[in-house]
């Protein structure tokens, strides 16, 4: 029996033959091979239920909604609005209100940084982001620094990429106004401890966001439980479509704060002298949103509440620990991050970065693809963290609960023929 | 295998390996860097350029992918000693190359050592890495202030 093969029947519970029925695009062949896709953490691939519920949109459901009497306006509506219901529900924020539907975390973390940041900020008020985030939670902090004067602060990371909370509870002070982490890294799925940095940023009086791009498609997520004020995620990483995510916001902080953009369905009353707003999600929400989108989030969402979170992350563990056993086999390979240490396995999402002493992270990209394996090769969107760990590119292999040992070994095999080819 | 042993030729590998007039150019005139934000590689080329436009020395240094690195090493080697027409000529060419359909036959007079690199073609995302050394040098002969970049 191979070592995939005993590992795989060992979790009997968990049955990705079945869960890969689901996912079409999974059965195919690319350069005469079987797809194997370990790219999950730039973006995931799409059940059926997901397809078609796009499809039975613009099939069956098309209208504008908020604002038709019409039969197929209300049907519309009803299921956009359902699909904020089942959201709020999978996060279990407080309020429906508290859900605003954007383009992705790009977006939700943009609206932030402008909404709240803009009315909240001022000169020598600081923020503080850790040293392993993605561009888009460093960027949109870095444009409000230079909007208001504040000054952005940096919580170093250990050799392991875990965020060192005694280095920022010592940057935290009086002038703190925002923390801004991912909840789980996307250069090194290292998984940051947000409910002890939410506790000592409140005792502050700062408030805190998350990015959850990484979060929400490996982890059971539970906005309340975590305490934090803010957390967006995309529709995309979460085996939904493009273009639609989600800013969960408490609501006396949203209540509070002024729109982002303006436009049709964010406003009560419009004269040329004075404008009033929508009521809550409404008033972030100008203009006619991806309704398709948003309802086929819902079914993305149903999707992996029925596998059930806890079973992804358990599932995803064995895969992730399959996977560091064998990258760790393979001569001059080096993993970058915790990856290594098996004893810190759950502080980690399915997310492994490495670099080899043969080959550059392209070249290695190349040759897997002509191994019919999809991974990332580059910065990640992450250039300060890969700087951290002195490297200007690794390779990223992302997992997703569809994925199997067997795909691992493929992974395995073809990094192998990466020595064979540069002679390492 | 074979789309592999195309792209990655023993040629390329050891350019890889041992690129030629790699470092930093003391009397170096001309200098400029290159930038492919996509994937985080950069580079600068250094040029020492006579009277007559003449390319009497060249130089790189940077960090990149086996195909950007042996690309320029192999671009190092080709131009010193070419005029700036002369140059424009082989670049011309190994752009045309690089950029031909997958299946279109490969004028080895034309092209000469070059053609080991008629392999990216195949992978059309690569184009990049090969071309990214060109583009600087080219940068840095025509004396342009802003550095080069991918995208």
């Amino acid at each position: 029996m191979t070592r995939a093969a005993e590992t795989s029947g060992s979790l009997l519970c968990f049955d990705v033959d079945r869960v890969r029925e689901d996912f079409p695009v999974l059965h195919q062949k690319i350069r005469d091979r079987d797809l194997v896709y370990l790219d999950n953490a730039a973006t995931t691939q799409k059940p059926q239920t997901v397809i078609d519920a796009i499809s039975r949109y613009y099939g069956q459901q098309n209208a504008n909604i908020h604002r038709g009497v019409h039969y197929l306006s209300q049907e519309a509506t009803f299921a956009y609005e359902r699909a904020r219901a089942r959201i709020r529900l999978f996060l279990n924020a407080a309020a429906n209100a508290e859900i605003i539907f954007v383009r992705g975390t790009t977006e939700g973390i943009n609206l932030v940084a402008h909404s709240y940041g803009g009315s909240n900020l001022k000169e020598n008020d600081e923020i503080v982001i850790s040293h392993t985030e993605h561009h888009s939670n460093i960027i949109p902090w870095q444009l409000l620094c230079a909007r208001t004067g504040a000054i952005l602060r940096v919580v170093p990371v250990d050799d392991d990429g875990q965020f060192l909370l005694e280095e920022y509870a010592a940057l935290l002070n009086d002038r703190t106004r925002i923390v801004a982490v991912a909840h789980a890294s996307n250069a090194l799925g290292t998984i940051n401890p947000v409910r002890e940095i939410a506790r000592l940023a409140h005792d502050r009086g700062a408030v805190v966001v998350v990015d959850g791009a990484q979060g929400v498609p490996h982890l059971p997520v539970d906005v309340r439980d975590l305490d934090c004020d803010f957390y967006a995620f995309s529709g995309h990483k979460v085996f939904g479509p493009t273009g639609v995510g989600i800013l969960y916001g408490r609501k006396s902080l949203i209540d509070a704060m002024p729109p982002y953009e303006g436009g049709g369905s964010m406003i009560k009353t419009v004269s040329f002298e004075e404008t009033t707003y929508a009521d809550l999600p409404a008033k972030f929400e100008a203009g006619t949103p991806h309704i398709a989108g948003g309802i086929a989030l819902e079914s993305a969402i149903d999707y992996v509440t029925a596998l059930g979170p806890e079973r992804i992350a358990a599932y995803e563990t064995t895969l992730l620990e399959y996977a560091i056993d064998l990258l760790s086999e393979i001569d001059g390979l080096r993993l970058i991050g915790a990856a290594p240490k098996r004893d810190r396995i759950g502080d980690r999402v399915g997310v492994i970065s490495f670099v080899m002493e043969a080959a550059h992270p392209h070249d290695i990209g190349t040759i897997l693809d002509t191994e019919g394996v999809a991974v990332r090769a580059g910065h990640h969107c992450a250039q300060p963290a890969m700087a951290r760990f002195g490297v200007p590119a690794t390779v990223r292999a992302s997992l997703a609960f569809y994925n199997t040992h067997e795909e691992i070994d493929a992974l395995a095999a073809g990094l192998r023929k990466v020595n064979e080819v540069f002679g390492g | 295998m074979s789309e592999l042993r195309e792209l990655y030729q023993q040629v390329i590998l050891d350019h890889n390996r041992n690129p030629r007039n790699f470092g930093p150019l003391e009397v170096a005139n001309r200098h400029q860097e290159g930038h492919n934000p996509l994937c985080g590689d950069s580079l600068t080329v250094y040029l020492l350029v006579d009277d007559q436009g003449v390319i009497e020395d060249i130089h790189f240094e940077g960090t990149g992918c086996a195909i950007s690195k042996a690309s320029a090493s192999l671009m190092t080697s080709l131009v010193k000693g070419k005029t700036a027409t002369q140059t424009e000529r082989i670049f011309a060419d190994f752009h045309e190359l690089v950029t031909s359909a997958v299946d279109s036959p490969v004028d080895d007079a034309k092209v000469g050592k070059l053609a080991v690199f008629a392999g990216v073609r195949e992978f059309p995302m690569r184009v990049k890495c090969a071309t990214l050394a060109w583009h600087t040098m080219r940068s840095a002969l025509h004396g342009d202030n802003a550095p080069v970049t991918t995208e």
